[in-house]
């Protein structure tokens, strides 16, 4: 039994490269099954977020105070959704460092996925969850009935949140290209609760003194904080709070895409 | 898998059908070391090559320039007359890894599921599981996978895009007897379907028992290309021992086909290229008692080609190349 030349030729035209770089939905299904089957994941994403709403949005003291076109309940919930879709969309973008360390990275090099379906797929997966965790603690707000808001804010704020929340997948990728597996999560915890607290998500920065508040002004979420908040309060944009989100997207894009270039050609 | 080997084992002189790896003068040197030093190997398609060495002879190095892991320093290498890269993203290609490259969260069913998602044609998940021997450990998270049944899912994802060639790096390190029989076993059906394999090992019984074709690696270098019988042949000879009270090295280097004389008190060793003369001589013109002829195997063709010595060092550099032939040539004489 012989194969001619010709049969060849026609076997590798039959092989054709899959459609857009490798990207496809059953290999986004298995990675958004992953990050859930991570406990600790799950937990600081989807339980945290509602539990510390449960405890800090629904105080009597201050829960119904009107405040812009809603109330102190649902600015906690804002709040607290981009608490949760922050920390989804750093953990989604951080697993790169795990997959690195477990020689992943390098197993897929060895199929036809291009680097940029890689990311997108990582970008996919943390929009998923930072979904999940926005809307949970939205419908702790909406079934505890103490956040008041006017029916389209509810859902300009949650998308902000959403939308808002990919600086920080971008984050968790150049923070999983950067650290080493072994205690990225500890850090990127450690790492966002104190840009949590530096970006006024859980106590207004106005509380701490001057020079403090003038620092919190050049940290990352603290941009994003304010503007996510904007709608509901009412107030202009600052210019300085744009300033913050981009010169942030650029560093965090900027260097994940440097690192990432350095990892796929390491020879 | 359309294309298969031509009973001659060679493709029609007039083809065109390139072959499965062709490297030429391919370096690869990290700070000081060469670990990969000029070579050159063409694999045919429907060939079984064992890269055989000893650790750290450039294997690896080798192996992931051929898989596009890594640019050499200089030389080219094609697959399939092109680039790694591209016969990787047509499926023609797939490698299993010595270690790493698995997900601990995932379950088997699921890492080959993924995998298979990536490329544009592939096997059933479920087929590649059962080929591997795997299937019913499918829905084990593959953390909890002894080494063996990792290897083996490695192998079932390499099956995926039902590759031309498929290469195998150290594939059987650190499994037991039996996780390394019934990898070869597996490996050794789905090879006969026509598929090319190269694998790297440093198991000279592997090499031996699966491969059609030996390429011997050292130091980055080829050192000898063969099947295994001109391997074993490159060292090739018997050695004569017999019991000869009071007998004198200086004496018996004469004796019909002696290369290599040693005496141990009343025993001496004749490492001789034609064992027969050596033999009637001791037994006809001497007073050797107790004599026995034995080959020498394949293991010491190896330590002879890639030792570290001196001696051995001088051996192969004249068996470079050619060395193979030559040496079967003297084998034949024996």
């Amino acid at each position: 039994m012989s194969t001619t030349p010709s049969a060849f030729a026609a076997d590798l035209a039959a092989r054709r490269m899959p459609p857009a770089g490798g990207f496809n939905l059953t290999a986004l299904r298995l990675e958004i099954r992953r990050l859930l089957r991570n406990r600790r994941t799950v937990i600081i994403t989807i339980i945290f977020p509602v539990f510390f709403f449960l405890i800090f949005g629904l105080n009597k003291a201050y829960a119904s105070d009107k405040i812009g076109h809603g109330n102190e309940a649902a600015f906690i919930m804002v709040s607290l959704g981009l608490y949760g879709a922050v920390f989804a969309a750093t953990s989604a973008g951080a697993m790169v460092s795990i997959e690195r360390a477990q020689g992943w990275s390098r197993q897929l090099r060895l199929t036809p996925l291009s680097p940029v379906a890689y990311i997108l797929m990582k970008v996919l997966t943390a929009l998923v969850l930072g979904a999940g965790s926005v809307a949970v603690v939205f419908i702790a707000g909406a079934l505890t009935n103490k956040a008041s808001m006017p029916a389209y804010l509810w859902v300009v704020s949650g998308l902000s949140v959403w939308v808002g929340s990919l600086l920080f997948a971008a984050f968790g990728l150049l923070m999983g290209f950067l650290l080493p597996a072994e205690n990225v999560i500890q850090l990127m915890s450690l790492m966002l609760t104190l840009l949590s607290f530096a970006g006024g998500l859980f106590i207004p920065i106005s509380q701490f003194p001057q020079t403090v508040q003038d620092i919190c002004k050049w940290t990352p979420l603290y941009g994003l904080n304010q503007l996510v908040h904007t709608p509901l309060l009412g107030t202009g944009v600052d210019w300085t709070w744009v300033v913050n989100v981009l010169a942030w997207l650029v560093i965090f894009v900027g260097g994940a895409a440097l690192r990432f270039r350095q990892d796929t050609s390491r020879v | 898998m359309t294309v298969t080997r031509t009973d001659s084992g060679t493709w029609p002189a007039s083809g065109t059908v390139p072959p499965a790896i062709e490297l030429a003068g391919v370096r690869k040197h990290f700070g000081q070391v060469r670990a990969v030093d000029g070579i050159d190997m063409t694999v045919a398609s429907g060939e079984i090559v064992a890269f055989l060495g000893p650790n750290g002879a450039g294997k690896t190095s080798t192996i992931d320039i051929v898989l596009g892991l890594s640019r050499p320093d200089s030389g080219s290498v094609s697959v399939y007359g092109m680039a790694p890269r591209r016969a990787i993203a047509h499926g023609l290609i797939s490698a299993v890894m010595q270690t790493g490259g698995l997900l601990k969260d995932l379950t088997v069913y699921e890492t080959v599921e993924y995998t298979a998602s990536l490329f544009a044609h592939s096997q059933s998940p479920r087929e590649a599981l059962s080929r591997a021997g795997i299937a019913e450990i499918a829905d084990r998270r593959v953390g909890k996978c002894s080494g063996g049944e990792q290897q083996r899912l490695r192998f079932a994802m390499a099956l995926m895009p039902d590759p031309e060639l498929l290469v195998l790096d150290e594939p059987t390190t650190g499994m037991d007897v039996e996780g390394r029989r019934n990898f070869w076993s597996a490996i050794r059906k789905d090879a006969e379907q026509g598929r090319t394999v190269l694998f790297a090992t440093h198991y000279l019984e592997e090499a031996d028992a699966y491969a059609d074709r030996i390429v011997l690696v050292r130091h980055g270098k080829i050192v000898a290309d063969g099947t295994a019988s001109e391997i074993k042949a490159m060292a090739a000879g018997r050695t004569v021992r017999a019991t000869l009270p009071g007998a004198a090295e200086a004496d018996l280097r004469d004796v019909p086909g002696a290369e290599v004389v040693e005496v141990r008190g009343e025993t001496v060793l004749i490492h001789s290229k034609d064992s027969d003369a050596t033999a009637r001589y001791l037994l006809t013109q001497t007073a050797a008692r107790d004599l026995e002829v034995t080959a020498r195997g394949i293991e010491d063709a190896f330590i002879a080609l890639t030792g570290d010595d001196t001696h051995s060092a001088a051996t192969h550099s004249a068996g470079t190349g050619t060395a193979a032939t030559d040496s079967a040539a003297s084998a034949g004489a024996i």
